[in-house]
């Protein structure tokens, strides 16, 4: 089997000895850059696990992304580097004081301040009939997160989902976790592809769905 | 959506300018919708921006500066500062203590009195140095000395600002107590969001999960041990006393969030309520 193509303008280079993953923007949190390309690190971002672990996530660059639960900007910064609009929602102030400086530059990068329980205290900003939609939330409920969100996807249009099994229940059976929510999602998406996120994040499943 | 109603109408630019990003920052901020619209062509249809690059454009400047005072609000919100405050007042106490052992190491082998911890700091900073080692170990003895005033300011700042953040909550744990438990909940919207059995245990996490996996016995209490209440409460009533001060203190968060005036009566329920507990240890 051969991994799926990456995204138009996510490339593979050799950086510091390492074959990385990488993108085309200015630099955000000191990762190691050459020449206008930078290091996307697997271990800081789901997304990034998840293109690194050859899933197929349905991204071919250039479309346009709902991320929520953007936190400071680490992997959103990637997303518009490759993606077109991008839309990145985030409910914690502080970090999303880092992420403000993360969007300062990058003219295709609207942060919103906004809870991403309540889709429609932004609905009225972010458009409809998306390409992607990203989800990392630490939240108990990430399944509904991702059902009351699903009304911005094109009918075509890909969820990337992180689950982090331990903000479901801490003292749960992380597979028990996974299964739930695999479960709870049929009831607006057709699960594509399903897979553990290891070694980069323990106790996270990304999951590769499409509205159904 | 029928044909009658304007699509566009629930946009965050209805009825907006081009130029007028004061009210397309507040529209971002505060706007609903039930569902989303392909925003980009109904921008340009109405009249909104000329093109899709423009409107691209003014949505980035409006989300940036909508966010930026969005975030500016909630980190200067009281609450915020008061969270801060506490902090910096225990990593002051800690930090001051960790120097002074330090220093009394030091200079346990340059003068022969001298005392341990922050007092013995105290005593060092008042001497007169007289060899070139001398001099950096009463120079350390005054930063340790510093230190501990800022945190004997900080705590007086904790403790004049706490009641104006959380009446309530300041009069039944104490300033200081108070500042902690929003600390601890992030705030004190998710303080006041609490149930009454997570205040109980709040600071106790550790011994919470252990319990939670199996491993251990429920705590009784997190950092509300440190009330008198809870205490000074003899070991076989002090679950009993952990529950019930954290049932009031979970009220009274939850008044000072909402309502921010005085409730007298909560106050007296809690004291009638530990007088019953207390009465358990004479009889």
């Amino acid at each position: 089997m051969t991994a799926p193509p990456l995204p138009d303008g996510v490339v593979r280079r050799a950086v510091d000895g390492r074959d990385r993953l990488a993108t085309r923007g200015d630099p955000v949190y000191g990762e190691p850059t050459d020449g206008d390309w930078r290091v996307w690190d697997a271990g800081r971002s789901k997304l990034g696990a998840m293109l690194e672990l050859g899933m197929d996530t349905g991204l071919a660059g250039g479309e346009s992304v709902l991320y929520l639960g953007a936190a400071s900007g680490t992997t959103v910064s990637h997303v518009a580097d490759f993606c077109g609009p991008t839309y990145a929602v985030e409910f914690a102030a502080r970090p999303t004081r880092d992420l403000l400086a993360v969007a300062e530059d990058r003219p295709n990068l609207f942060p919103l301040l906004k809870d991403a329980r309540k889709p429609e205290t932004y609905a009225h900003v972010v458009e409809s009939g998306l390409g992607a939609l990203v989800q990392d939330v630490a939240t108990r409920g990430q399944a509904a997160v991702a059902l009351r969100n699903r009304r911005f996807l094109a009918d075509d249009g890909r969820l990337l989902l992180a689950v982090k099994a331990r903000s479901e229940d801490v003292t749960a059976d992380p597979d028990a976790v996974f299964d739930a929510v695999r479960e709870e999602l049929t009831d607006g998406y057709e699960v594509l592809d399903s897979r553990p996120l290891s070694p980069f994040h323990d106790d996270h499943l990304g999951i590769v769905a499409t509205p159904r | 959506m029928t044909d009658e109603t304007d699509p566009a109408e629930e946009a965050w630019f209805a009825g907006l300018g081009p130029g007028d990003v004061d009210a397309a920052v507040s529209a971002v901020a505060e706007g609903t919708a039930e569902e989303p619209g392909d925003w980009p062509r109904l921008a340009v249809e109405s009249g909104f921006a000329g093109s899709t690059e423009a409107y691209y454009d003014a949505l980035h400047e409006a989300t940036v500066e909508a966010t930026r005072s969005a975030v500016a609000a909630r980190e200067r919100a009281d609450d915020r500062q008061l969270v801060h405050a506490v902090r910096a007042m225990d990593d002051t106490e800690r930090v001051a203590n960790e120097l002074a052992e330090r220093l009394a190491e030091w200079a346990g082998t340059l003068f022969d009195d001298a005392s341990p911890g922050v007092e013995g700091a105290r005593e060092l900073a008042d001497r007169e140095p007289t060899t070139p080692f001398e001099h950096r170990v009463v120079s350390l003895a005054r930063r340790v000395t510093s230190l501990d005033e800022e945190r004997a300011d900080l705590r007086s700042f904790v403790e004049r600002r706490a009641p104006a953040v959380a009446p309530n909550l300041s009069e039944m744990a104490g300033p200081v107590l108070a500042a902690r438990l929003i600390a601890l909940a992030g705030g004190l919207e998710d303080l006041a969001k609490k149930p009454a059995g997570t205040v109980q245990v709040l600071g106790a996490e550790d011994a919470l999960f252990a319990h939670l996996a199996g491993r251990a016995p429920s705590p009784k209490h997190g950092i509300i041990f440190t009330h008198d209440y809870v205490r000074t409460t003899r070991p076989e009533d002090r679950g009993s006393a952990a529950r019930a001060l954290a049932g009031k203190l979970a009220i009274a968060a939850r008044v000072d969030h909402y309502s921010g005036e005085r409730r007298p009566e909560i106050h007296a329920d809690l004291r009638e309520r530990m007088e019953a507990i207390r009465a358990r240890a004479e009889q």
